[in-house]
């Protein structure tokens, strides 16, 4: 094997870096249209629009027309928003009010030390 | 089951049977249909497989279809966990009569950001529902959510909307849930499902692991509240109400052979009674396994069959050992006539020995049932319990009209005409075996001490195993005293001898006396002869006499005339 001395540092600054210009992939499940979906949709596009402009795909479905993707994406709760990219997958449930948690979760916002 | 509750009386709550053997006997008929049911316990004591039990034989024996909403474990691993019961669920689900949804929750993926419901796991039931058109849904174990989710308050709100909404769907329901500390579960979720629950309990005692069912509460219906020893085999799940069953069972006047033609003469003539209870008891090495090998050997051999239960020897075992006296176990079990089931004691409680004999017997409808030895089912228990549950045995073979063979061993200190079982009480004939020890040897003696509804011998009798089988021999009774083993074939050839002896003296007697009647009889003649010669001596003097004075008168008168005299 060659040898030959790698700036770890340097690495991982062109990581970050590169992770912030990555494209976000999310999913927003709603059961039907209510006052909670309505709340979820808004704040999710608000937030994308504010922290990940053109960098995002934002798909909302409804579990009532589609039930099998339900299953299919493991969704127990409504609304839920997964984060399918970048990695880690993550989801987010509930109208997405505490836009705190919101980014923390995103990896948009380093995590508080508690 | 399924026709006892078509048959019964009106029923103002509809039963959804489950199929499981005896669940549906204790609430007889089964579920309350259309509404949940909660099913508790432990870690391992059978919830998941009373639940998917409950699914399965719904397919195959009612044709409802089913939904299994599983929290804890996924398809894949359902299935192979149920696959070793003979339940083919990749199949059931391939026919669209089953469908598996894995409910996966991963708690550092959430993010709680706001208010929320569970509509996603409703939209998923409701689908699920709608694809298989199910009738019955399990939802196991449901309290992870409590795991996954964080907001608690919503959590239950929803749980109480999902019970509903199964409600108004009008889905029988079976719900799991593992036992709180204080509570039927540890969530609580038992105060939401209020129409009936089940708790299973799988419990140690001594080291032996027992698992109990419980109908804690069914409402709106009757059910049995006891505690009911519960089995998981390879048939599944089964529920074992055994209660003892009153005397009313028929009784037969049919005989069965022991199989030893000297022990059926004792015993009226023509052996023990079919169906009823024998109890072979004696000390140790006394040979009641042999009588009772042999009475397994004489039901075979008149094609009858017998389930052959050892609590301490292997069926090879036995079957080597009693090759020994001549009877030949191998062949029965070779043509099927013979089933050998050995296990220890200490395998499993006694509810489960029970239970698992009552599944024989109604498997292989044996004629007769051997129990080598039940003094070792004490091991397991105490006294009592070990009473109560041959007692329970008892009742329910001769329910069957099946004849029980029971050997005791009687231990050392214990009064022989005693068993440590007390269940002498229980059966109908009673043998025993007993040692005697006399001139350095022990030999055995067998008698009935009784035997119910028949005239049996009084009479002790060698009990001797050969080469042959068993033989018993009358004991030798001569001055005053039982001789048995060496000590009797001695005093018989003794007395043998005897006779022998005495007969040579008395014809040797004979002889003498013959010899001296002939020697008189030789006397007699010569005495005789002599007595003749006598006489006639006698005779020829007398004539003699006769013709001499004649001659002298002749000569007298001759002379006159000669003289002229006048």
């Amino acid at each position: 094997m060659k040898k030959k001395p790698v700036n770890q540092c340097a690495a991982f600054e062109k990581a970050a870096a590169d992770r912030r210009r990555e494209t976000y992939v999310l999913r927003l499940y709603v059961a039907g249209i209510n006052r909670r979906s309505e709340a979820a949709i808004r704040n999710v596009k608000a937030l994308c629009e504010e922290h990940l402009q053109g960098r995002y795909e934002l798909e909302v479905v409804d579990i009532y027309q589609q039930p099998t993707l339900a299953k299919g994406e493991q969704i127990i709760a409504a609304p839920t928003l997964i984060k399918a990219l970048p990695e880690p997958l993550r989801r987010f449930i509930g109208d997405m009010a505490n836009k705190e948690r919101m980014l923390v979760g995103l990896d948009l916002q380093p995590r508080k030390k508690s | 089951m399924a026709k006892r509750v078509r048959r019964g009386k009106l029923e103002p709550l509809e039963k959804c049977p489950t199929g499981i053997s005896g669940l549906d006997e204790i609430t007889e008929g089964g579920l309350p249909r259309g509404r949940p049911t909660l099913v508790c316990g432990s870690a391992g004591s059978g919830k998941t497989l009373l639940g998917m039990e409950f699914l399965i034989r719904g397919i195959t024996s009612f044709n409802e279809p089913g939904v299994f909403m599983a929290f804890e474990e996924s398809a894949q691993e359902l299935a192979e966990n149920v696959a070793s019961l003979g339940f083919d669920v990749p199949g059931l689900i391939a026919r669209k009569k089953l469908l598996i949804d894995h409910v996966r929750i991963e708690r550092s993926e959430i993010e709680e950001t706001g208010e929320y419901d569970l509509e996603g796991l409703f939209v998923r039931l409701g689908a699920a529902v709608d694809e298989v058109g199910a009738k019955r849904v399990v939802l196991d174990t449901v309290e992870a959510l409590f795991g996954g989710l964080p907001n608690e308050a919503i959590l239950r709100a929803e749980l109480r909307r999902l019970f509903r909404w199964l409600k108004t769907r009008g889905l029988t329901a079976v719900i799991t849930g593992e036992t709180g500390e204080r509570t039927l579960t540890r969530y609580g979720i038992e105060e939401y499902i209020s129409d009936c629950v089940i708790f299973l309990d799988h419990r140690v005692n001594n080291q032996i692991a027992t698992r109990r069912l419980r109908v804690v509460k069914y409402r709106g219906s009757k059910h049995g509240t006891n505690e009911y020893p519960t089995l998981i085999d390879e048939d599944g799940l089964s529920v074992l109400p055994i209660t003892s069953l009153g005397l009313s069972y028929p009784v037969s006047r049919d005989r069965v052979s022991t199989g030893v033609p000297r022990l059926d003469a004792m015993l009226g003539g023509k052996g023990y009674y079919r169906g009823s209870t024998v109890l072979l008891s004696g000390s140790a090495g006394t040979g009641k396994s042999s009588l009772a090998a042999t009475f397994a050997d004489s039901i075979c051999r008149s094609g009858k069959r017998i389930i052959y239960l050892s609590f301490e020897e292997s069926a090879d075992q036995i079957i080597r050992n009693m090759q020994s006296i001549g009877v030949n176990l191998k062949q029965w079990r070779e043509k099927g006539n013979l089933v050998f089931n050995t296990v220890r004691p200490t395998l499993q409680g006694l509810e489960m020995h029970l239970a698992m004999i009552r599944k024989m017997v109604k498997a292989f409808k044996p004629h007769a049932i051997v129990m080598d030895p039940i003094s070792n089912l004490i091991s397991v228990s105490d006294r009592i319990d070990t009473k109560a549950m041959l007692m329970r045995l008892i009742d329910f073979l001769k329910n069957q009209g099946i004849t029980a063979v029971f050997t005791s061993l009687t231990t050392g200190g214990l009064e022989l005409e005693q068993t440590e079982e007390g269940v002498s009480s229980l059966m109908d004939t009673w043998l025993l075996v007993k040692m005697v020890e006399r001139n350095g040897e022990r030999n055995r003696l067998l008698y009935v001490l009784k035997s119910r509804g028949m005239s049996h011998s009084n009479q002790v009798r060698e009990f001797r195993l050969t080469d042959d089988g068993i033989v018993l021999t009358d004991v030798y009774l001569g001055g005053g005293e039982v001789l048995t083993g060496s000590a009797r074939m001695l005093q018989e050839m003794q007395d043998r001898v005897q006779t022998e002896v005495a007969a040579a003296d008395a014809a040797r007697r004979k002889r003498e006396l013959d010899i001296e009647k002939a020697d008189l009889r030789a006397d007699l003649d010569a005495l005789k002869a002599r007595l003749a010669n006598i006489e006639a001596e006698q005779n020829l003097a007398q004539r003699g006499e006769t013709t001499r004075i004649e001659t002298l008168g002749q000569r007298r008168r001759s002379l006159s005339r000669s003289r002229q005299a006048d």
